[in-house]
């Protein structure tokens, strides 16, 4: 038996008996971050392919909540820093090889992009809020006559609308970089082997535009919208459903750190969590309720975009934890 | 020029010394350190194999910490300390993360804080604190690059091996087996 101890007590805040660094902020911003990428993916694909009059929701609507998910993952963000009022600094460099200066570069360019998007439909939202949801446009309409009345937003949006073309395809690839950034930031660290894997980029994209699409199915009030989110919803599942199959499958041909990772998750601590609040529930469940209500069963939509959500949520909390206890040593 | 340090897993007692003068040397905050000594045992009794390490910063060729670091705040110093510059360090903990010795953590004051090698008494041609007050002399200290050097005498007479190489992080701390 062999039997490892550090006898001269290190007892390091938040790194001992294993690290516990990273709290609530960094997987809410994750789930943030994947959410608001899928969203922005969803209205710039869809003007790009010229269906601005026919989706107006998506590509018109939605996308408001953008700006307002993107201010709260960065306030997280910055929550989540231990030495608050150096947090500039990140702004003084670029560096390529860090995946953090490329996810913070790249939120410095998708935020002001998306508030000018939402800023050129500014009239098509207040007119949706005053037809759908009289109240909030009762306590808000102050706000679109203020933002009109500032000479500064009017050339904004006379901009906005202008270019939408051009902004609409850099918001496009943007958004790719930025759904799959938050599965890099974790997979870059090879220290902690349940993060170390190629396959956390792409599941942690899927996983966004997945939580994208319920988020749309959750707010879209157009049936023909509904039945393609659906539908595109199922198909995102089901590659997320893949892709873990295979995370586990590479886990488990790899090294002994990643074989003990993925114990995990295989009879493990998190083995509940993950594959009966995950998989079965924010996954399967979803899929299953979806696929009845494509053949004609009467089921609120809102059932399953909601597990959806609660389930990308929940992934992300699992695998940060979960990652900062696997390790080489000790 | 390339610091590295040796240490003798036969001659360490894990006394603690080390610790304890790193701790005054460099004002580590209280609950806090920068190394710490690691005890294996290995078997079971009659049969039984000990070995202790006493460990800090690997002081990395290809340290993830410095690759992982978004504002250059980590960096390589001459001889290949890597060190933290503290008004640079935003305190995302993006190296503690990354690092697969565990040897940094998060000073009360914010910055990220880890072994110097005692970058402060190498340049006045002193030896690290922990290497100077080891009661057993089982640390050497100084140039890889200097074939006359303390460590680079005891790495050709003696086998040696470092911590998780298959992390490819091309560690500086041996240990003498």
């Amino acid at each position: 038996m062999k039997e490892e101890l550090i006898i001269s007590g290190r007892e390091n805040f938040l790194i001992d008996p294993y690290i516990h660094i990273w709290e609530w902020q960094i997987p809410v911003y994750l789930f943030i971050g994947g959410l608001a990428a899928g969203l922005i993916f969803f209205s710039s694909l869809y003007f790009i392919q010229g269906k601005e009059e026919k989706m107006p929701f998506i590509v018109k609507i939605i996308p408001t909540l953008v700006p307002l998910l993107l201010v709260f993952g960065l306030f997280a963000l910055f929550l989540d820093l231990k030495h608050k009022l150096y947090f500039w600094q990140l702004y003084t460099t670029i560096k390529l090889e860090s995946p953090m200066s490329w996810g913070a570069w790249t939120l410095m360019i998708v935020t002001p992009l998306s508030i000018v998007w939402s800023l050129s439909y500014l009239k098509e939202i207040f007119e949706h809020w005053q037809k759908n949801y009289p109240l909030l446009y009762k306590l808000t309409s102050w706000i679109e006559k203020l933002i009109l009345r500032l000479g500064i937003f009017r050339s904004i949006i006379k901009l906005g609308i202008k270019q939408r073309k051009p902004i609409a395809w850099i918001m496009l690839v943007m958004s790719v970089i930025l759904g799959i950034y938050t599965g890099i930031l974790l997979s870059a660290f090879n220290a902690r082997p349940l993060w170390n894997t190629s396959i956390l980029g792409p599941l942690f994209l899927v996983s966004g535009f997945s939580t994208a699409a319920a988020t749309i199915l959750l707010f879209t009030k157009d049936k023909s919208e509904q039945k393609l989110f659906s539908k595109i919803d199922l198909l995102l599942i089901a590659i997320e459903i893949f892709l873990i199959i295979h995370l586990f499958m590479g886990f488990l041909a790899s090294t002994t750190v990643q074989i003990e990772a993925a114990q995990l998750f295989l009879g493990g601590p998190f083995t509940v969590s993950f594959w009966v609040f995950v998989v079965f529930i924010g996954l399967i469940i979803p899929a299953i309720l979806e696929v009845l209500e494509l053949k004609g069963f009467h089921i609120p939509v809102a059932i399953p975009a909601i597990l959806i959500l609660i389930g990308g949520l929940i992934l992300r909390f699992i695998i940060v934890e979960a990652g900062q206890i696997t390790r080489y040593l000790y | 020029m390339r610091y590295a340090m040796a240490i003798d897993t036969k001659k360490c007692v894990g006394c603690s010394d080390c610790v304890v003068a790193c701790q005054t040397e460099n004002n580590v905050p209280i609950g806090y350190c920068r190394d710490w000594v690691v005890e294996v045992v290995d078997g079971t009794y009659p049969q039984l194999e000990i070995e202790i390490r006493s460990e800090r910063c690997n002081h990395c060729d290809n340290s993830p910490c410095v690759r992982c670091c978004p504002t250059g705040a980590s960096h390589y110093s001459d001889g290949g300390i890597v060190l933290v510059t503290e008004h640079k360090c935003i305190g995302c903990a993006a190296c503690i993360q990354s690092c697969p010795y565990d040897a940094r953590f998060s000073h009360p004051d914010g910055y990220v804080d880890k072994c110097t090698f005692c970058n402060h008494r190498i340049q006045k041609g002193e030896q690290p604190a922990c290497v100077e007050v080891c009661p057993t002399k089982c640390m050497y200290f100084g140039d890889l690059e200097d074939p006359n050097s303390d460590v680079s005498v005891i790495l050709k007479k003696r086998k040696y091996k470092v911590l998780a190489p298959e992390a490819g992080t091309k560690p500086h701390i041996y240990f003498l087996i």
